[in-house]
């Protein structure tokens, strides 16, 4: 009996996943020969591998991540831009504008000031340096206009849905636009106030119902209901 | 003025509070009740009442505080003034200092730390009314609110002290055994690694009854982990049970 | 508020060396796993305090002075004399030491000298009464850590057993009209048992004891375990981010116990005498 849980079952840390010839996959490790969880999470078998899906935990920046961070301060060459992680991220003069800084731009706070919010890409980070963003780029930019909504950024993953099922329903049956930050962080526009309450509305169930299998047609039936209602 | 010692032991082997030897206060545990910290839990040990949050991993601040290679843990035991019977001043003491500093080190080895460098996790605990135990009840729910935080962990951390009272070991210390005992040793256990991440002792214990203690607080420590995981998960199969009960009541 | 510390960095090289003499049951100083460093005591050094001690662990140096005055006793202890430890990591210790307010590595040094002495029993305190509920003699125990290089709590802990052995105090008379009064005359101080501090570091999965402060910056966790003469054991303090299994426990108390036989002899031959 080398696996000791069953798929998309509910783990804590410490909890054995299994042992003999399973692999350790994320959120799990390996410690004589035994697979163990290190999250709360639910746990996932694919073949001979074992991880955890985590239910919560902290943002930490890929290369490549579409973020939506909200500009902190101003420095001599850039912005410094809270991204909903441990790492403050850095927005630099060229990759906000596609030129260098001079002195001629004036004060960068025209271009970007404290309290703007951005959509951007993560471009560079390796740990030992914070991460580097662009906004140059289609759909990338400071943001006009819109609301948004915090998710545990671990549950971004099941708001896309597989290949995108999962965002793609619930913007083919609001009408809303929709951007998901990978850090935990939903941009939502939209014309009809209502269906911008509805996306909110799926957005809460994601965040409390993540866990729970069928998580697709209770959103579907939530947002078809509350269209008549 | 010669005060007569009550017996903390009676004749039917029972200690003050009616428990067996090597038997537990009734515990509740609580995960995830306050908002604004990432993770977060509380404990009711007996009298003993704690609250932990935990932030983080977050931005150093200061910065240069911060380690190349892992995340740096602040922790801070704390009791509050109104948590004894006479009122204790705010103000760290002495106790609160060194017990901040074992708790921490009690901790330290089952966070995966090298995950975050440059950053921080905090963990806040508090005492609100104190009955004996509370350090041990501290490092109980703050792995909780580690846990619950979404920290990567290797395992939780279960805790609990041995004491002796009346030349008889027993587990879990009210206050008033803690008090009038012959001995205190509290354990923090990690089940992963069979191993203690925190042991202090004061009091006097023969070679024997030390070995015995240990082997009994690993035992109340298993029991104590149990409960953990249980609060862990109950959180979320609450949710699963009231969603499945009201697709059920849509079927019907 | 605790903070992970930033730890001393350790050249590579020289903590691999270390690991690969302890995996021969060897250490970089020669001795055995568990050899103590030379350990000198010299009581009386000074004259001012009514006791005093210095005690040496290889260059380990630490001084420890009593001084002894009245005052009251606490309101939930009417019956017992006021025994308070102090440390001090003075900066002319090491570098690392920098002046200010005690930190934690301070507080938990002197809490856990205290603990030994006090769970031990060591000084009689119901002995240090004068008037029951308004005066008492407050003994303070001040450590000073003069050089730093390893296991700070067993060299203060013995300098304190015997600075405290050492310890003469006034004989204070209380006269018929109630009045204490100070006499010209000195005694010593109660003493009935001498709890002796082991403290034991693991790196790797070796134990160690008496680290120097290159083992204790690579040990992942330490432990003392204090026993009084009888054998018992009165106070035990893991300190350390680490973990020790509960064998490791077993075999340290056993380790423990052994070497604080052999080192109680020498206190008592050259503070008791």
């Amino acid at each position: 009996m080398p696996l000791h849980v069953e798929h998309k079952q509910l783990v804590v840390p410490g909890e054995l996943l299994a042992e003999g010839d399973y692999l350790p996959g994320d959120n799990t490790y390996m410690a004589s020969g035994k697979i163990y969880s290190q999250r709360v999470g639910l746990a996932e078998v694919k073949g001979k591998k074992v991880s955890v899906v985590a239910l919560k935990g902290p943002y930490i920046p890929k290369v490549g991540d579409l973020v939506i961070g909200q500009v902190v301060g101003i420095t001599l060459g850039g912005w410094l831009v809270d991204i909903n992680s441990p790492y403050t991220a850095i927005l630099s003069v060229p990759d906000a504008i596609g030129k260098p800084f001079s002195p001629e731009l004036g004060p960068l706070a025209k271009i970007l000031s404290i309290g703007d919010t951005i959509i951007a890409k993560v471009i560079a980070f390796d740990r030992t340096r914070d991460p580097s963003l662009t906004i140059k780029g289609r759909g990338l930019g400071k943001m006009e206009g819109g609301v948004v909504v915090d998710l545990a950024p671990t549950k971004i993953p099941r708001l896309i849905g597989r290949k995108g099922s999962m965002i793609t329903m619930i913007k083919k049956l609001t009408g809303c636009e929709i951007v998901v930050g990978q850090n935990g962080k939903v941009l939502i526009r939209g014309r009809n106030p209502k269906m911008v309450e509805l996306v909110i509305g799926a957005i809460r169930m994601v965040e409390e119902q993540a866990h729970i299998p069928g998580l697709t047609d209770r959103i579907r039936a939530y947002i078809e209901q509350g269209k008549q209602g | 003025m010669e005060t007569v010692k009550r017996k903390l032991i009676d004749e039917n082997g029972l200690r003050v509070d009616g428990r067996r030897p090597d038997e537990l206060r009734p515990i509740k545990m609580k995960v995830g009740l306050l908002a604004n910290a990432d993770g977060s839990a509380y404990i009711e040990q007996g009298k003993s009442k704690i609250i932990v949050a935990v932030y983080g991993p977050r931005e150093v601040h200061p910065k240069h505080i911060g380690l190349p290679d892992r995340a740096i843990i602040r922790c801070r035991y704390h009791m509050a003034p109104f948590s004894t019977t006479e009122r204790k001043s705010p103000a760290p003491s002495r106790r609160e200092i060194e017990l901040s500093k074992i708790i921490r080190e009690a901790l330290e080895p089952v966070i995966f730390s090298e995950y975050y460098p440059r950053s921080m996790i905090d963990i806040f605990i508090e005492v609100l009314q104190s009955d004996g135990g509370t350090r041990c009840a501290g490092i109980t729910a703050a792995s909780l609110a580690l846990a619950d935080a979404g920290i990567p962990l290797k395992d939780l951390v279960a805790a609990c002290a041995v004491g002796k009272v009346d030349g008889q070991l027993v587990v879990d210390l009210n206050d008033e055994e803690d008090k009038e005992g012959e001995a205190d040793m509290p354990l923090a256990y990690i089940p992963a690694f069979n191993a203690a991440s925190l042991l202090q002792m004061d009091g006097q214990l023969t070679e024997e009854e030390f070995f015995k203690a240990l082997e009994m607080g690993k035992k109340a420590c298993l029991k104590i982990y149990e409960m953990q995981k249980q609060a862990l998960k109950e959180r979320y199969l609450k949710i699963k049970e009231s969603v499945e009960a009201g697709e059920e009541n849509q079927e019907a | 508020m605790s903070i992970t510390p930033q730890t001393e960095p350790l050249a590579k090289i020289k903590s691999k060396q270390i690991r690969e003499l302890l995996k021969t049951g060897k250490r970089i100083d020669g001795r055995e796993l568990d050899a103590y460093r030379p350990i000198t005591i010299e009581t009386g050094v000074i004259g001012k305090a009514e006791g005093s001690a210095t005690v040496s662990l290889g260059n380990t140096k630490v001084l420890v002075g009593i001084k002894v005055e009245t005052g009251s006793p606490y309101s939930d202890t009417p019956n017992t004399g006021v025994l308070t430890v102090n440390a001090e990591l003075l900066p002319l210790a090491h570098a690392i030491f920098e002046p200010g307010p005690p930190d934690e590595n301070s507080i938990e040094l002197a809490r856990v000298v205290d603990r030994g002495i006090r769970e031990s029993k060591a000084v009689d305190l119901e002995k240090l009464i004068i008037v029951p509920g308004k005066l008492a003699y407050v003994v303070f125990v001040d450590i000073y850590i003069l050089n730093h290089d390893g296991n700070l709590v067993d060299a203060s802990a013995l300098a304190a057993i015997a600075a405290l052995m050492n310890t003469k105090i006034p004989k204070i008379v209380v006269g018929e009209d109630g009045e204490p009064k100070k006499t010209e005359e000195f005694k010593p101080l109660p003493i009935q048992d001498c709890p002796i501090p082991v403290t034991i570091a693991k790196i790797g999965g070796s134990l160690l004891v008496d680290p120097v402060l290159e083992e204790e910056n690579m040990a992942s966790a330490k432990i003392t375990i204090t026993i009084t003469k009888n054998g018992n054991i009165c106070a035990i303090q893991k300190s350390g981010p680490g973990t020790f299994t509960l064998d490791e426990i077993v075999e340290a108390e056993k380790t423990a116990r052994r070497k604080a036989e052999e080192i109680r002899e020498k206190i008592l031959s050259s503070a008791g005498g």
